[in-house]
């Protein structure tokens, strides 16, 4: 059981905790995630931890709500416990100086993009963050990416905030700007595809943080698994991150919609049940 | 004499047509009338030979002849000085290979066995039942903080044996849940988990500590531990990765490891009332022969399976799993495609697979496990239909507590070296379970953990 100390909205959907959990903000590293699970029969889903206090002894975690398990955790209040949380999970992010590093985060990968921005910039890199949304109410975090990076670009779908386009726009107009020594790109997995196919024209060594589906977090199930390199890894221990060039995007795009249908049908009888009442 | 002319008790089991469609236990135990005559049967031999084909050396004559004078609450005490989970052992060890194949009347008479197993689980569950379980007594505390990574059985009994002797005792264990494969493997129709919960309350009282959701080696390190005061750590971290096959379309939708299909239905509810989704399909096929294997298929046929299948590249008299799980299967409706070694999968648009192609097999020589091996059978190759596939071929030991710290020896197969007395390479670490032996037993894991809790104490004794 883990008290929730602090919680705020971004957005209507993205909701900012903060939760008691102190041997975890000792031992987290940048890139690390935790497995939250909210209620007796909840399931346990992957959270990145986005910043650790280790004097008040809590982390923070920055959820999107996408189905029943997320809409649970964004329900709960502070006050509230969270049933289960476990880790520091995953290897952490490797940082170093490479000199300018470019963060390109999309979606759902905002929030785990936020503590490699942080960790990039203490390591003493030029960062230039570039976030992608499909409108203006969906940019979030655009205020603590400013704080950690050297340059912020927002690019929106409809062009409603920042410039008019997809991600990829955003990086090549960098990369034919100026020299970059490293990628790190967050997000749903076409657009990590996307990214990696372009930085491999520049030639530009690329970090892609995984978010596949996962039930125990520690190697002993091997529903995370994706293939780099043409070998089977396993993202909760062998990762999340991994050279973006070597992974097969389709297949983890794929692996992705394994449950698509009994997800979507368990997210329309949840909301039916927390309108009726 | 007279006593070896009574025919072996048969244990009663819900009707196969009915129970693949719940999850209640299958075996549903001795009546006492049952358990009094079958107890008549034992000879009291004056050299049980069964107890030494019981890997924990459970005096075997004394708690049956409890049994027979109708003292059964004496009968469960006897078991626990030896065992820290009789309810368990007594459903899950795979009796018919171990103090059964060395009961005289198997060995002598060439009659079945007297049913230990059958009367041990009796024992345990009427204790349990009569609300009057002995705690077993403990010395008074000495002091000495010990931890334990892992609530399998090794972790389990290895705390109740230190706590018995003194020690303040402290179990991290990593999921959620307390008991190791106990909890997230072994289904429910043939391990309920009040049964076992009833027996983590034991340990409980006589005031082990166990923590959920901590990860030695994670969330916190045995350099920590060792700062928080900690003398001595036992190892009971299990087999926990499961091994692939690694052959093409294994990464498709609906090909899974059994860890994860056991993982999602026992541990987190899947299709019952948790939240967690498990793909359930019409044309289900589970590769493998073990415990493992028939625990997935059985899974498949009560989810709603038409078809549950097993695939194995062997025969069935080569199959590990335990015969009364093979024999449940068949009458469940489980079907056997033995012989036959998958070599591809194949899926639809959507990534789900849709067909397998199967290698046909013949039995050649003998191989290192002394069983035939299977040699493959050139060009007879067919395709079958299927939309779930569970890959059940063993588990590795999982590497995160070796890796995580430095000076410990691990074997090529990543088991920790022990020596004898089940020490590792670092004096104050101890090891035992699957962890040291790959996928093993219960029992073997419950044994080690005594065996580990003994060599410990005489360890601290004359160390600190
Ligand atoms: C290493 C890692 C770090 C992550 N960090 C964050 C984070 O910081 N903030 C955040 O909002 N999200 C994060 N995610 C994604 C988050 O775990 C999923 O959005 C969440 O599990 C969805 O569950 P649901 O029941 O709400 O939605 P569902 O409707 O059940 O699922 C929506 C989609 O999420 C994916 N998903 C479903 N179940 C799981 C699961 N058990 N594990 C992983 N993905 C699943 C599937 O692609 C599914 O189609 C991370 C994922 C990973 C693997
Ligand atoms: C489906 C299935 C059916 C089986 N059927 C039978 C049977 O019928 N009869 C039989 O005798 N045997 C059977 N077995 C084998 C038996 O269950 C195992 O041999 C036994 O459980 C091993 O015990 P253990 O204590 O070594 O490890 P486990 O039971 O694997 O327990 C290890 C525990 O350690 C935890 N852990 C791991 N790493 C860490 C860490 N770093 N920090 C904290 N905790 C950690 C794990 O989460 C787990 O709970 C079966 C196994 C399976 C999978
Ligand atoms: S513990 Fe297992 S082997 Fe030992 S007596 Fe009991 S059933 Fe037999
Ligand atoms: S060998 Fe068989 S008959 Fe003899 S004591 Fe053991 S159980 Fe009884
Ligand atoms: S989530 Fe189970 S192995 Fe990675
Ligand atoms: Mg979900």
């Amino acid at each position: 059981m883990n008290k929730i100390l602090k919680k705020a909205f971004f957005s209507s959907n993205v909701v900012y905790f903060e939760v008691e959990a102190p041997l975890i903000a000792q031992a987290r590293k940048a890139g690390h995630f935790v497995l939250v699970k909210v209620g007796t029969n909840g399931e346990r889903i992957p959270l990145t931890i986005a910043a650790s206090d280790t004097t008040k002894g809590s982390i923070s975690l920055v959820v999107q709500r996408v189905g029943v398990s997320s809409a649970k955790l964004c329900a709960l209040n502070e006050g509230d416990y969270i049933t289960d949380l476990v880790g520091p999970l995953g290897k952490a992010t490797h940082i170093e100086k490479y000199g300018t590093v470019l963060c390109a985060g999309g979606g759902v990968g905002v929030a785990p993009l936020l503590p490699i921005v942080e960790a990039m910039k203490k390591a003493g890199n030029k960062v230039i963050t570039i976030l992608a949304a499909r409108s203006k109410e969906l940019v979030i975090l655009e205020e603590q990416m400013e704080a950690n990076s050297d340059e912020v670009i927002i690019m929106t779908d409809d062009g409603t905030y920042g410039k008019k386009g997809i991600i990829t726009a955003g990086i090549e107009e960098v990369l034919l700007r100026e020299r970059v020594d490293m990628c790190v790109t967050v997000g749903p997995a076409v657009m990590m595809k996307y990214v990696a196919l372009l930085t491999k024209q520049y030639n530009v060594p690329t970090m892609a943080s995984l978010n596949t589906i996962m039930v125990d977090g520690t190697g002993m199930c091997g529903a995370c698994r994706v293939t780099v390199g043409g070998k089977t890894k396993f993202v909760c221990v062998d990762g999340p991150e991994f050279d973006a060039h070597q992974v097969d995007f389709d297949e983890m795009q794929m692996r992705l919609g394994s449950y698509k249908e009994i997800e979507q049908k368990a997210m329309n009888q949840y909301l039916t049940s927390t309108t009726s009442n | 004499k007279e006593r070896t002319v009574i025919t072996r008790v048969h244990m009663h089991e819900l009707a196969p047509d009915i129970r693949n469609k719940n999850n209640e236990e299958v075996n549903m135990g001795l009546t006492l009338d049952e358990a009094l005559l079958e107890a008549k049967r034992c000879l009291d031999c004056p050299n049980p030979t069964c107890t030494s084909g019981c890997p924990v050396n459970i005096d075997i004559p004394s708690f049956i002849k409890n049994i027979e004078r109708n003292a059964i609450l004496e009968a469960a005490a006897v078991l626990k000085q030896t065992s820290a989970l009789p309810a368990v052992c007594g459903r899950v060890c795979p009796q018919e290979k171990q103090c059964e194949a060395s009961c005289i009347y198997t060995q002598k008479l060439g009659k079945a066995a007297v049913a230990i197993g059958y009367l041990e689980r009796f024992a345990a569950d009427y204790e349990r039942k009569s609300g009057k379980a002995s705690i077993p007594e403990c010395a008074p505390l000495n002091g000495i903080k010990i931890a334990v990574v892992g609530s399998g059985p090794a972790g389990l009994s290895f705390a109740g044996d230190m706590a018995k002797r003194g020690y303040k005792v402290t179990v991290f264990e990593a999921l959620h849940e307390i008991g190791g494969v106990l909890k997230y493997g072994i289904p429910e129709f043939r391990l309920p988990n009040d049964i076992i919960d009833a027996e983590i309350e034991n340990i409980k009282q006589m005031g082990v500590e166990i923590i959920t959701n901590c990860i030695v080696g994670k969330t916190i390190t045995y350099d920590e531990l060792k700062k928080q005061g900690y003398k001595g750590l036992f190892v009971g971290s299990g087999a926990g990765l499961p091994r692939f096959m690694n052959i093409p379309g294994e990464n498709l939708i609906g090909v899974m490891s059994s860890n994860e299909y056991l993982t999602r239905i026992n541990l987190m509810g899947a299709s019952r009332n948790g939240d967690t989704p498990v793909l359930s399909g019409e044309n289900v096929a589970i590769i493998g022969g073990g415990n493992t294997a028939m625990d997935a298929v059985r899974t498949a046929k009560r989810l709603g399976a038409k078809h549950a299948m097993i695939v194995y590249r062997r025969s069935e008299q080569e199959m590990p799993a335990r015969i009364e799980e093979i024999k449940h299967a068949k009458e469940e409706g489980v079907e056997f495609l033995t012989l036959h070694n998958p070599i591809e999968y194949m899926g639809d648009e959507q990534g789900r697979v849709k067909t397998m192609r199967l290698q046909k097999m013949a039995l050649g020589e003998p191989d290192a496990s002394g069983r035939r091996s299977p040699v493959e059978i050139p060009g007879a190759i067919e395709t079958i239909t299927v939309d779930t596939v569970i890959v059940s071929i063993g588990v590795s030991p999982n590497p995160l507590v070796p890796s995580s710290i430095p000076g410990l020896t691990v074997s090529k197969w990543g088991t920790l070296v022990v020596s004898d007395d089940l020490q590792t390479s670092i004096p104050a670490i101890y090891a035992g379970g699957d962890i040291v032996r790959g996928g093993a037993t219960v029992i073997l894991a419950m044994g080690d953990g005594r065996k580990a809790a003994a060599a410990m104490d005489q360890y601290l004794m004359s160390n600190c």
